[in-house]
């Protein structure tokens, strides 16, 4: 296992997993979502092929209200 | 309609559409989605109000204690454009950042709102007042990076005109602080911008952002010359969100109409509506 900070909190993740694995196990819906790996955004059709390695930062964020 | 009116139908809100950058809006009221008891108030709201453009904010997606409902579900997005913002945002950086979130988001769901951003960036927690210096800073880098910005900024003329040489879309500002219901606090400046940012640019678009507390501030807006006015809190926070919503809607076309109409002058004395001639009584003096 290695240990990510997965939206600000520690996660733990099985070695090679990427970020589709990631938002599979969180059960995040891709299409409505954008996914930033240590400050940089990943296109959607990285997730599968984007690795995460130990301390890797994620941030996945969605739409909310706002004005 | 008569003839002589420069109005082709009589609604004001979709007498001719508003155009900021590449986009085309058939409402000039633009609504946000944030501060609803529930979602589907809100739905009912947009609905009500006639807008074809909502605002949304980017935030961390919830991965424990979802409720499972989401916003999108309850915005039709055949129905409206998104325009995404970077509320929340106090210096440049953060901001560019959350706008090429939104834009990612926005990408993703084929949302035509995928290249405009409203920016924000905040000065202060209490007034929600914009920095303008980071503001001019991430419109810049915004619009350097493909972005059309549609940029919240006070009433200041000077800033207004330093965010349109930047290259913002529109300008946006506000009428009083975010939320307050305060209303167009400073009419004549909102005057000076109008008439700075259009002199040579009659079509550039500028709508009063923030401050809106009940439909007779969005008519005000629109009859000084605002090309459209953006507002949430005061539908989602009225005691009948639905019912302001169409109050918003009819102060659309009200105001609009009104401007294009063209008011009278202001008179210190009275000037009759009946005629003078042919009274059978007498004056006093």
């Amino acid at each position: 296992m290695i240990t990510i900070e997965f939206n600000g909190q520690a996660s733990q993740v099985e070695e090679n997993s990427t970020v589709a694995d990631l938002l599979r196990l969180a059960k995040v819906e891709s299409r409505s979502c954008a996914v930033e790996w240590n400050l940089e955004i990943v296109p959607k059709d990285r997730y599968e092929t984007q690795a995460l390695s130990n301390g890797d930062k994620i941030e996945v964020v969605t739409l909310v209200g706002g004005g | 309609m008569s003839s002589d009116s420069p109005v082709s139908s009589d609604d004001g809100l979709h007498d001719q559409a508003l155009k900021v950058g590449k986009h085309v809006l058939k409402s000039r009221l633009i609504v946000g989605t944030g501060k609803y008891d529930t979602l589907q108030l809100m739905k009912d709201s947009l609905d009500a109000s006639g807008s074809d453009c909502v605002t949304v904010a980017v935030r961390r997606e919830k991965l424990y204690d979802r409720e499972g409902k989401n916003l999108l579900d309850y915005i039709d997005l055949s129905r409206f454009t998104l325009l995404p913002n970077t509320a929340g945002c106090y210096n440049a950086t953060d901001a560019v950042r959350i706008a090429r979130l939104g834009r990612e988001i926005l990408k993703s769901l084929e949302n035509p709102g995928a290249d405009w951003v409203k920016l924000e960036v905040l000065g202060d927690s209490k007034t929600l007042l914009p920095d303008p210096i980071a503001t001019l800073e991430a419109c810049k880098r915004l619009v350097d990076d493909g972005f059309q910005v549609l940029c919240y900024t006070s009433d200041d003329p000077i800033m207004a005109v330093r965010l349109k040489a930047a290259g913002a879309a529109s300008v946006m500002p506000a009428g009083s602080p975010i939320g307050s219901g305060q209303g167009i606090l400073n009419p004549n400046n909102l005057r000076i911008i109008l008439e700075y940012l259009k002199s040579d640019d009659p079509s550039y678009p500028v709508i009063v952002d923030a401050g809106v507390g009940t439909a007779s501030d969005v008519s005000m807006a629109f009859e000084l010359g605002a090309d459209g006015v953006l507002l949430n809190t005061a539908i989602a926070h009225a005691r009948y969100p639905v019912s302001m919503a169409s109050a918003m809607k009819h102060a659309t076309i009200a105001g609009r109409l009104a401007y294009q109409a063209g008011r009278i002058p202001r008179r210190l004395y009275a000037t009759a509506s009946s005629p003078e001639e042919g009274l059978i009584t007498s004056r006093p003096w």
